[in-house]
């Protein structure tokens, strides 16, 4: 009941945040300089006039500023992201078909990150002040000041090119006709690098958030309980300590769903991944605004999936959450 | 024990000062250790670092002088990381501090605001930002400005409500003393040094947001910066590999000096937070 | 036959401490079915024993010598995992902290079998049985489901109880325990030390009791030892301690715990100088999209009056909604409906601007020293703002303000000082002067003295005293101290659940208390029926 009452709460929540991004979008067509038809069309003179006359049919600017915000925020709601003309094809369909390898792409940095972000924490913190810590923690740094796409660059160098291990572009080798297991095995191959070099500066995250939140929780009186108990330290460190240090880290891991979107874009253009990242940064080279802030727009909607998903999680884990009086 | 002291403790931060000092020192004195700028061709394109007089890290696909550029653009790292913390500042103190002060529908509508900021994936709406307004160092100094606030309206409102709870604020309202006397006077400057600590870091995050940009291609046109180096160079990295390893190992360098001064600053400034196994 | 026997122990704190010993050549001993009370203020290495006793010493303290001979070993000296097997097993303990002791996470239930799989006893589904007596012996309501419970659904006086039972799990021959009911309120407290002792009858255990509150010792204690700067200034049965002490900290110490001797009201002028009319303040919870809303009544109708020059003490538990009345009448909390006439002025019906005019007519002294003062501000901007927001010329504020540390017993130059500088009694000091410095027509302390020790307590219940003379005040004395309360308290009023159960002159209230509320509370004081045999 009380997770059913969040769920549609939540809901509520992520339409109204969708509803005010269209709204922003549609703004910030409109701070761009010159004509929103022809910003939207591409660079001004770009632009054959049929394609202008269809875009102020579209927005209606010879309408008022208020209609022309209703109708935009209309279309995005019924999902009608406008029309590329770069590429020729609706901006909802070139999203939908590049979406599958981002969401892989991210899903899979996210667990790699959380999971060893979580589990290198767990192990500085048990050995504070030690080398191990010292290790782990130096890395951690190094990571966390480290430009994701620098990253992602050096990757290829070394274990593309000059080791030769891994390939370091694209999503698939492409015109190889594998089929079923062997195609799997071959994304995968594809898929180390990207996933890797993305998570690493969110692994950095995760692991300083662990450490520090177990250190913070082994000072908690209930820590001192447990161990007048006299339960064995590698059991108060698991039951006691760990399980309530998580609770800022999955707060912290619905956070950073944004950034890891974010750095997507950045990822995909190194490994030349066919993911919406990508799609983005050609978009922005060909000032192909409307796709632009379409992958703009889906990916926030990825956010907000993703905060729920957290929300839920949180609750599930933490039985005070809903019920306080 | 001084703050200074307290700071000198931490060997790792001080180093990271000493970084931070020689960047700066470097990126003032750039028009005088290169006079003829960043963008001049100097030699024969793609020469190798360590091989040539004059040019130790070689030179980049156009024939420019890497060394040259590498110098140049420590000046925008620095300036973008600064600027547009200090405007990010602006907008989350006084957002958070109000909020956290007032509470009710004030703190209500100012964390909604805040929230659907945080919502948005920040660098893809830094992106849109900055595609949208035309590449500038201005225009990328507001959108990293923009996407960054959030945390510190977060930040300052969690202290400010922790610290108007403290009975010596309800002392000052008992005095009566205004409320904007308050909030200047008893308020925020207990909680300053959260606010340094966090900023540290944000001029950190700034850097690389904006190496970022300057790698899509979003970089000013006019302006060398780190980010537009390793950008214009990716796809020459199998036959260059140090045109975009140099200006990577800046701002790894630059960025890390940042986090050691924030962690530096936060022993410093919080010390009840680092002292361990007091009952 | 002695189940615990220490000998000189000493136990060291880092270098950088402000003593070299938390403890130091400490010698007693804990026979089977006794209970020892160890009795010192904040600082006198009384809890800093227990640890070491469960080798649960914080980092960088370490035993320097001294044996503890606990079932024919000395358990200061054995290796870490036989200690682990004792904790829990034959020794347990129970901390101050109900609120923060439990995992917030685990079941009730899950949690005190955990001490049954610590030790390796029994079968998992034996082991929920046995949590389900264990809850049921310490008298927990409906066992069947405060097992299933988590901690924050239950009480504090509950979550102690769920403590107890935790520790009672293994039957350890001692238990140790560290100030466990002073979080609590004093009617809980009085449960818990009932059931401490009927558990001691019943099982046969010793109990190593540590506590700061000589009511409490007169309660429970067969024996006591009184620790000052980590060494024993006195030991003896509780009788002889408590009637006949010897050495001068004792005796200091009983002097300055009020008595239960009731004073004689002090006639006092019939003006008002406050008159609450029918105050009413309603808190809301809850109350989002999906929550139903919750109302708790923390002001429930009250009208009450104080004379000028007289001290009422208003009393009650947490969640009595004393504390809400008093920062009602000083206008941090706006109340609902009612009136608060201070001087002929409705301080509930000012609008903010005359509020701030009229806001100097009404001043507190605060509970917390620690978080009373601005941490940055040195003393005389703490007593000038007020006085010169009113319009009070600078340089006459500022020699006030010399006076008034002079009155408050700190001299006149402490105000070119930092908050940090003083002690937690000293800023309490600091706390009157400010509320004084303003001229208030009326003060209201809120548990202005709950936070000091003992003997602390008295030396500023003292300054009360003698301000009140010097000043002809008025005082609002907020407390859930009773035996505070009567030490300078005029007349007394009562409040239950936001409602004033019971208002008279101190001698009526506490020897012939009508309601069935107040004479609870008064049965509640531990110690009480010592303090009555010393009149």
């Amino acid at each position: 009941m009380a997770i059913a009452g969040t769920i549609l709460g939540r809901l509520l929540k992520a339409a109204l945040t969708l509803f005010a991004i269209a709204v922003l979008n549609f703004f910030l067509i409109h701070a761009a300089p010159g004509d929103p038809a022809a910003v939207l069309a591409g660079e001004a003179g770009a632009a054959d006039e049929q394609m202008i006359a269809d875009l102020r049919a579209q927005f209606g600017l010879d309408q008022p500023l208020y209609v022309q915000l209703y109708r935009y925020v209309g279309n995005i709601l019924t999902l009608d992201l406008g029309y590329s003309f770069r590429q020729g094809a609706p901006v909802l369909d070139l999203i939908l078909e590049r979406l599958p390898a981002t969401l892989i792409l991210t899903l899979t940095a996210f667990w790699i990150s959380l999971l060893a972000g979580v589990a290198l924490g767990v192990a500085a913190s048990a050995r504070v002040g030690k080398f191990t810590d010292s290790l782990i923690t130096g890395t951690a740094l190094l990571f966390y000041a480290t430009p994701l796409y620098w990253a992602a660059l050096m990757a290829v160098l070394v274990f593309s090119v000059q080791l030769g291990w891994l390939p370091g572009f694209g999503y698939e080798t492409v015109g190889s006709g594998y089929g079923g297991f062997d195609r799997a095995i071959d994304i995968l191959k594809h898929l180390i690098l990207p996933a890797l070099t993305l998570g690493l500066f969110f692994m950095a995250v995760y692991m300083r958030m662990t450490r520090a939140s177990m250190l913070e929780v082994a000072q908690q009186d209930f820590v001192k309980t447990a161990r007048a108990k006299g339960l064995a330290p590698s059991v108060i460190r698991r039951r006691h300590i760990l399980r309530n240090a998580l609770l800022p880290v999955v707060t912290l891991a619905g956070l950073q769903a944004g950034q890891l979107v974010g750095g997507a874009v950045l990822t995909e253009t190194v490994f030349a991944w066919p993911g919406i990242g990508r799609l983005m940064f050609e978009s922005l080279a060909a000032r192909d605004y409307n796709t632009i802030l379409g992958v703009f727009l889906v990916s926030a909607l990825m956010v907000i999936i993703f905060n729920i998903i957290t929300d839920i999680v949180y609750r599930l884990i933490d039985p005070r959450i809903g019920q306080k009086a | 024990m001084s703050l200074w002291s307290r700071f000198a403790t931490n060997r790792a931060a001080v180093a990271g000062l000493i970084v931070l000092i020689v960047v700066i020192i470097i990126a003032i004195l750039a028009p005088v250790m290169f006079p003829k700028g960043p963008w001049a061709m100097v030699q024969r394109p793609f020469l190798a670092p360590f091989g040539t007089d004059g040019l130790p890290l070689g030179t980049d696909t156009l024939g420019r002088d890497v060394m040259a550029g590498l110098i140049y653009g420590a000046r925008v790292s620095l300036l973008v990381g600064l600027v547009s913390t200090v405007m990010a500042l602006l907008i989350g103190v006084p957002l958070g501090a109000v909020a956290g002060f007032y509470g009710g529908w004030v703190d209500e509508i100012a964390m909604r605001f805040t929230e659907f900021f945080q919502t948005i994936p920040n660098f893809a709406l830094a992106i849109v930002l900055v595609a949208i307004l035309e590449p500038s160092l201005t225009s990328i100094t507001i959108s990293i400005a923009i996407v960054s606030w959030p945390p510190v309206a977060r930040l300052v409102r969690a202290e400010v409500m922790s610290v108007t709870r403290r009975e010596y604020v309800d002392a000052a309202r008992l005095a009566g003393l205004s409320n904007l006397h308050i909030l200047t006077r008893q308020v925020l400057p207990n909680t300053v040094s959260p606010i340094i600590v966090m900023a540290s870091l944000m001029v950190a995050t700034a850097i690389l947001l904006e190496s970022s940009l300057s790698f899509l291609g979003l970089g000013d046109p006019n302006i060398m910066s780190w980010g537009y180096q390793i950008g214009a160079a990716r796809t020459v990295i199998r036959s260059a590999w140090w045109l975009s390893f140099f200006p990577g190992v800046a701002i790894v360098l630059t960025v890390l000096a940042l986090n050691l001064i924030g962690e530096g600053l936060n022993d410093a400034l919080n010390p009840h937070l680092t002292r361990k196994g007091k009952s | 036959m002695s189940v615990l026997s220490i000998t000189d122990m000493s136990i060291a704190l880092p270098s950088g401490a402000d003593r070299p010993f938390a403890v130091k050549d400490c010698s007693y001993e804990i026979a089977k079915g006794e209970i020892l009370c160890v009795v010192g203020e904040s600082g006198s290495g009384k809890s800093m024993t227990a640890n070491a006793l469960m080798g649960l010493l914080p980092e960088g303290v370490t035993v320097a010598k001294g044996t503890a001979e606990f079932g024919g070993k000395n358990i200061l000296k054995v290796p870490e995992i036989e200690q682990r097997a004792l904790r829990g097993d034959r020794i347990a303990m129970i901390f101050q902290e109900p609120m923060t002791a439990l995992n917030p996470l685990m079941r009730i239930g899950e949690q005190i079998a955990e001490v049954f799989e610590a030790h390796k006893r029994h079968t998992p589904s034996e082991r929920k049985a046995r949590a389900l007596d264990l809850v049921r012996e310490v008298g927990l309501p409906d066992p069947e489901k405060i097992i299933r419970a988590y901690p924050f659904q239950l009480s504090g006086g509950q979550r102690q109880r769920a403590m107890i039972a935790m520790s009672l799990a293994l039957e350890p021959e001692l238990l140790i325990a560290d100030e466990p009911t002073t979080a609590l309120d004093v009617t809980t407290q009085a449960q818990i030390l009932k059931l401490i002792l009927d558990l001691r009858e019943r099982r046969g255990m010793a109990v190593m009791f540590i506590t700061h509150d000589f009511g409490v010792v007169a309660e429970i204690a067969d024996r006591v030892i009184v620790m000052r700067h980590g060494e024993i200034v006195e030991r003896g049965t509780a009788t002889e301690v408590l009637e006949n002490p010897q050495h001068d900290y004792t005796k200091r110490l009983l002097e300055a715990i009020p008595t239960g001797l009731v004073p004689q009201s002090v006639a006092v002028e019939k003006a008002p100088a406050l008159e609450v009319r029918h105050l009413k303040k309603t808190y809301y919870t809850g109350g989002g999209l999906f929550r139903p809303r919750r109302d708790v009544r923390a002001i429930d109708d009250v009208s009450l009056t104080i004379a000028k020059g007289e001290v009422l003490g208003l009393v009650g538990e947490s969640g009595s909604g004393k504390s809400t009345l008093g920062r009602a009448v000083v206008r941090l909390v706006t109340p609902d409906a009612g009136e608060i006439l201070v001087g002929g002025t409705d301080m509930a019906a000012l609008s903010e601007n005359d509020l701030r005019a009229a806001r100097h007519k009404v001043q507190m002294v605060f509970q917390d020293p620690y978080a009373s003062l601005n941490p940055r501000q040195r003393v005389m901007r703490a007593l000038t703002d007020g006085p010169m927001a009113k319009g009070v010329p600078k340089d006459a504020a500022r020699a006030r303000a010399r006076e008034l540390m002079e009155t408050v017993g700190l001299g006149a130059d402490a105000v070119d000082r930092f908050p940090h500088e003083f002690s937690g009694g000293q800023r309490q000091r600091i706390g009157i002067a400010r509320a004084l410095a303003m001229d208030p027509e009326l003060i209201i302390a809120d548990e202005a003295v709950s936070a000091l020790d003992v003997s602390i307590q008295a030396q500023v219940l003292d300054l009360l005293r003698d301000l009140r003379r010097q000043f002809d005040l008025s005082i609002l004395f907020i407390t859930h101290d009773l035996r505070v309360a009567a030490q300078l308290c005029d007349r007394i009023a009562v409040m239950q659940r936001g409602k004033l159960v019971e208002i008279g002159p101190v001698s009526d209230v506490f020897l012939n208390p009508q309601h069935e509320y107040t004479q609870k509370l008064l049965a509640a004081v531990p110690g009480g029926g010592w303090g009555k045999a010393a009149e």
